[in-house]
């Protein structure tokens, strides 16, 4: 199939309107076709008037998702005091490709023409690639990092022990809640599950929806689980269980589910039609009490007016054993792609390391942050003077944690997360009552998925 | 295949030799050459390709190896979203069959009767095959949404909300609405333009025989539109095996709005990289409509020979 | 036997107003009024969306979509057309979708013509061949494409990713082989509709192959071809998988792929990404638009064969 495919593209390549459009069309033979032909590679043509490829050591071609306005400038703006503090003038060529595709793309990516550096997600997400060694290992750089705490390290560590990630900013998932409806009706911050049950029992005669509840994107309903998951059987379990290693069908996540069914009663109905936007509505609407969700969500949703008013605390204790130990925060950072542009020669390898170095300075995520206020800066020596108080106590929420995770869909493998939990949370939230049924599924679907390898 | 045409030809075909020169036959080799080429290149060598993936286990970086029928077994087995794909599929086609083509034949009779307006008709009516993925979208949204969706409101239901999108007994009854609202305008057109050519002497005669308007449609007018018909079916056929784009849109064809296409999607585009399982399911698909083809095919066979 | 085909367009719209004269006017009002009905049950949900466009998130977000307006702007027109850098990815989308039209049609109208004009063997076998891969689903041939993109080098001045894959070329030759089937079907039924004597005189004249298609049998087909044309360019226009699946570089994007950028990795202004999309799908309309007359008339299909 290769050979003869190859073939055909000869064929393909050499037709006359190519070729004349090659030799700036001499002839007009098939005339549309040429025309055609010509307007194809007019953009290459005018690339390649730009200046050729890249000249290696100055140029640090650098594949960005921050396709939304905000987050694009705020990374414009780090990458633009790179560039000035650079002493060998280097410059960072930013691809932006939107988050979406950019995500549903990486396989391909990776294994063809990558930029030298990328923005990924830490945790599995980051290991999983590193074993098919599509990633540069950076361990000497982080030899001469400071001012990262260790689980922020364990979190940019491949399986085999070695470093690959240089994390950037992260953001804690919480339950939100609005401070003006608590002190209108007197809420106390639950500490425990109990409490949190006789705090939603009070929303309801109050009538307040207890928890705003949103699952049509797939994603929001899985912070819900991992919480109730880390707090009922904490951190270790919870890493071994997005491994694969502990059985779906077995007590401790039965027992989960279980629980969770008996929230069920609390969370606002018809979860699977509701975007997280609408859900945070609710919230912003004062039509729900609380919600979890992570930092930057509710805080885009919320007029500006409204967003003072905006708090939250950490997910309730279950189990004595765990307490709250366990954070949700994932971390966004940078990577070098093993197949990266101009990562072939030593002066394209310096440069790009010299860009991830910078990178992970205090004063680089000040940069960022202070045009994007929504996440929390990874590094020690990072400046919160200019935070609002949800950011400040966004810092106080991390730093007081024994671990972090990073979520479901980036702490296990995403095949599993994306075709197997992401359908199986949202049959559990049309109906919870067949907890056996639907664990027992996933155990299956686990097997096979896991068996791929 | 072109080639061995045009050597068929030199072989004293008494039809074909008299009229190829040695110059049509470099331009017939070169431009069906290129066209075959193209074809198989592009459809056929990697449908043959993924026939061959359905029967690994690949994620797409590492080795690919052989696994035999696990994956079919794995998809009928314990793929919980497979049974509904397949079924939604089928409720898709027999819909679009039964009600959104018609619906398009019945529309394209009434315009092609000669009403005032009829360019606003037709334009209005097909307007919604133009529109992208992105605006199908977020045009589902602004309708079915529970909490602010135009629907509810219109019905006056804000208090106790229908739930037409997370419902999964109810959601796809309202995207195979809308994808009759897509699929409608196209079959009218199409229909439109046999209708125009069908010879109005044809229908005069009728009319004069004693025959009323229906008599004279389907005794007389749709017979005459087998080759508009054979067109809008293999469509039909098409857009219902083929339906992604608006399950995709609204909320990635998860909780009731499985498809076959969906779930080949999700598992060999996204990051989730199964891309021997996602064959499988495509070659589900494939076997699907190649079901449709040979029935095609014996049709239009046929009719070769008829004329 | 068969009804001249090529100056459709104008005897089909003229034909119109013929059968009006006819009786039975009893039933024309009920008609109109059913037709108005329909029509407006099929622009509503867009007109809807184009009202969500003028209006700020905010505000639809508190009272939902359908309300009474408390301010109405085309800012979100001017916000989208910048903030998704528009006009570049518009441009790309140009680069695939005129040069994939012409060559499809190009192609798609030689094989036409080559097995419905010529009486060659095996000519029906490769329109099926066509007609089948057009049914296949998409998704099934991507993976494997993508692994033979990967391979094909290309020169620099053809692709700066030096591969086949992230490169206009792999989404144009995706889009062409994909879309000759369905345009060979097409434009084969169309093609046995024209007469014969045309071309067999230009045999008797001498002409060649090459004469009889671009001089003789080409002209005949102008109606079909900008019914297919428009088609395939609204089509091609909408796509989004094959460039999501063939280019990484986000400036080679085309323009459906704007529209992602309108949307953050979590939040999403919905009444902007409505204005985008309207900005977005105004080409396909005016395209429609222009054409319509010649469209209706093109798509005739041979069905002129009474």
């Amino acid at each position: 199939m290769a050979q003869s495919s190859l073939t055909d593209h000869g064929t393909f390549g050499s037709t006359p309107g190519h070729r004349a459009e090659h030799r700036m069309s001499r002839r007009t033979l098939l005339r549309g076709t040429a025309i055609g032909a010509g307007a194809v590679a007019l953009p290459s043509l005018l690339t390649a008037c730009g200046g050729g490829p890249a000249d290696a050591g100055k140029t640090i071609a650098l594949g960005s998702n921050a396709s939304d306005p905000v987050p694009k400038k705020a990374f414009a703006e780090a990458f633009k005091a790179y560039e000035e503090q650079s002493k060998d003038d280097r410059k960072v060529k930013v691809n932006t490709v939107d988050h979406n595709s950019f995500q549903e793309n990486i396989n391909r990516y990776l294994q063809s023409t990558p930029d030298d550096v990328f923005m990924w997600f830490a945790g599995f997400r980051m290991q999983f690639f590193a074993k098919k060694n599509l990633l540069h290992e950076i361990s000497d750089l982080w030899s001469g990092f400071d001012g990262f705490s260790d689980a922020i390290k364990d979190q940019s560590t491949g399986e085999d022990g070695k470093q690959y990630f240089v994390p950037y900013y992260y953001y804690p998932w919480a339950v939100f809640h609005r401070k003006s409806v608590f002190q209108k009706y007197g809420y106390e911050v639950p500490k425990d599950l109990d409490a949190y049950v006789a705090l939603a029992k009070q929303m309801q005669k109050d009538k307040l929806v207890p928890i705003a509840f949103a699952d049509k994107d797939g994603w929001p309903a899985m912070g819900t689980f991992d919480y109730l998951n880390m707090r009922i059987n904490g951190y270790a379990f919870h890493k071994s269980l997005m491994a694969g290693e502990k059985a779906w069908n077995g007590k401790e996540v039965k027992e989960v589910f279980d629980t969770w069914r008996r929230l069920m009663p609390y969370h606002q109905e018809g979860a699977n039609g509701r975007t997280w936007q609408e859900g945070a509505q609710s919230l912003q609407k004062g039509q729900a009490g609380m919600t979890v969700l992570g930092l930057p969500h509710p805080g885009q949703q919320f007029p500006d007016a409204d967003k003072e008013d905006l708090d939250f605390f950490a997910f309730p204790e279950i189990d004595p054993e765990h307490g709250q130990d366990a954070v949700e925060a994932p971390i966004d950072g940078f990577l070098l792609a093993r197949k990266g542009k101009n990562l072939k020669n030593d002066k394209g390898m310096a440069a790009a390391k010299d860009l991830l170095k910078f990178l992970a300075t205090a004063e680089a995520e000040n940069i960022y942050l202070q045009h994007d206020p929504n996440n929390i800066a990874v590094h020690d020596g990072a400046d919160t003077g200019k935070y609002s108080t949800l950011q400040k106590k966004a810092v106080d929420l991390v730093s007081g944690a024994k671990q972090i995770s990073q979520f479901l869909d980036r702490d296990t493998r995403p095949d599993f997360a994306s075709t197997v939990m992401i359908p199986a949370i949202q049959t559990f939230i049309g109906n919870p009552q067949d907890v056996d049924g639907l664990v027992n599924d996933i155990e299956r679907q686990k097997k096979t998925v896991f068996a791929s390898d | 295949m072109s080639l061995t045409t045009t050597r068929g030809g030199r072989r004293q075909r008494p039809r074909g030799t008299r009229r190829f020169n040695r110059r049509d036959r470099i331009v017939l080799g070169i431009l069906l050459g290129l066209a075959v080429l193209v074809d198989l290149f592009i459809v056929w060598g990697p449908t043959l390709a993924s026939v061959g993936l359905s029967f690994t286990s690949w994620d797409g970086i590492s080795e690919i190896s052989w696994v035999g029928l696990d994956n079919y077994r794995t998809a009928f087995t314990e793929y919980p979203q497979f049974w509904p794909a397949v079924r939604h599929n089928l409720m898709w086609l027999g819909f679009l069959g039964l009600v959104a083509t018609p619906f398009g034949l019945f529309l394209a009779v009434l315009i092609d009767r000669g009403v005032r307006f009829s360019r606003f008709y037709q334009s209005a009516i097909y307007l919604p095959v133009v529109l992208s993925l992105a605006i199908v979208g977020f045009i589902a949204q602004l309708v079915f949404s529970r909490d602010q969706g135009a629907l509810n409101a219109l019905l006056g239901r804000q208090d106790n909300p229908v739930d037409w999108i997370g419902d999964p007994d109810l959601n796809i009854w309202m995207v195979l609405l809308a994808a009759a609202w897509r699929h409608t305008g196209y079959v009218m057109i199409l229909y439109l333009a046999g209708l125009k050519a069908v010879d109005s002497s044809l229908k005069e005669a009728a009319a004069i025989d004693g025959a009323n308007e229906r008599q004279t449609f389907f005794k007389v007018v749709f017979p005459t539109l087998r080759p508009v018909n054979v067109v809008v079916m293999v469509i039909t056929v098409i857009e219902a095996l083929r339906a992604f784009d608006i399950v995709y849109a609204i909320n990635r064809g998860r909780n009731g709005l499985e498809l076959l296409s969906v779930l080949v999607t999700d598992n060999i585009i996204g990051e989730a990289s199964r891309i021997g399982f996602g064959s499988a399911i495509a070659v589900v698909l494939l076997v699907v409509s190649l079901g449709v083809v040979v029935t095609y095919l014996v049709q239009e066979l046929r009719g070769e020979k008829d004329r | 036997m068969s009804v001249a085909p090529a100056p459709a367009p104008t005897a089909a719209t003229e034909r119109v107003s013929a059968p009006e004269s006819r009786p039975r006017r009893r039933g024309r009002w009920g008609t109109q009024i059913f037709l108005t009905a329909v029509s407006l049950g099929f622009l509503a949900p867009l007109l809807l969306a184009v009202y969500a466009s003028l209006r700020p998130y905010d505000e639809t977000a508190e009272e939902g979509y359908f309300s009474l307006p408390k301010s109405l702007s085309f800012d979100y027109y001017r916000q989208a057309f910048t903030d998704s850098e528009m006009t570049k990815y518009f441009v790309n989308t140009l680069l695939i979708a005129v040069p994939g039209v012409l060559i499809v049609l190009f192609l798609a109208s030689f094989v036409a013509f080559a097995v419905s004009r010529l009486n060659m063997r095996g000519g029906i076998v490769l329109v099926m061949v066509f007609t089948a891969g057009n049914l296949l689903p998409q998704q099934v041939i991507i993976t494997p494409l993508y692994a033979v993109f990967n391979k094909i080098e290309l020169p620099y001045w053809m692709s700066d990713s030096y591969l086949m894959y992230d490169s206009y070329w792999a989404v144009l030759a995706v889009q062409i082989g994909f879309q000759l089937g369905f345009c060979v079907f097409v434009l084969a039924n169309f093609m046995r509709t024209l007469p014969k004597e045309i071309v067999e005189a230009a045999i008797v004249d001498g002409a060649g192959v090459w004469t009889q298609y671009w001089r003789i049998t080409l002209p005949l087909c102008r109606p079909a071809l900008a019914a297919l044309g428009t088609l395939q360019f609204t089509w091609m226009y909408n796509d989004f998988l094959w460039a999501l699946v063939f280019i990484n570089t986000g400036d080679k994007l085309p323009i459906t792929s704007a529209l992602n950028n309108l949307s953050g990795q979590f939040f999403t202004d919905y009444n902007l990404l409505a204005a985008g999309s309207v900005i977005v799908a105004a080409p396909t309309i005016i395209v429609f638009l222009l054409l319509q007359r010649h469209f209706i008339a093109g798509l005739t299909l041979g069905s002129s064969k009474g």
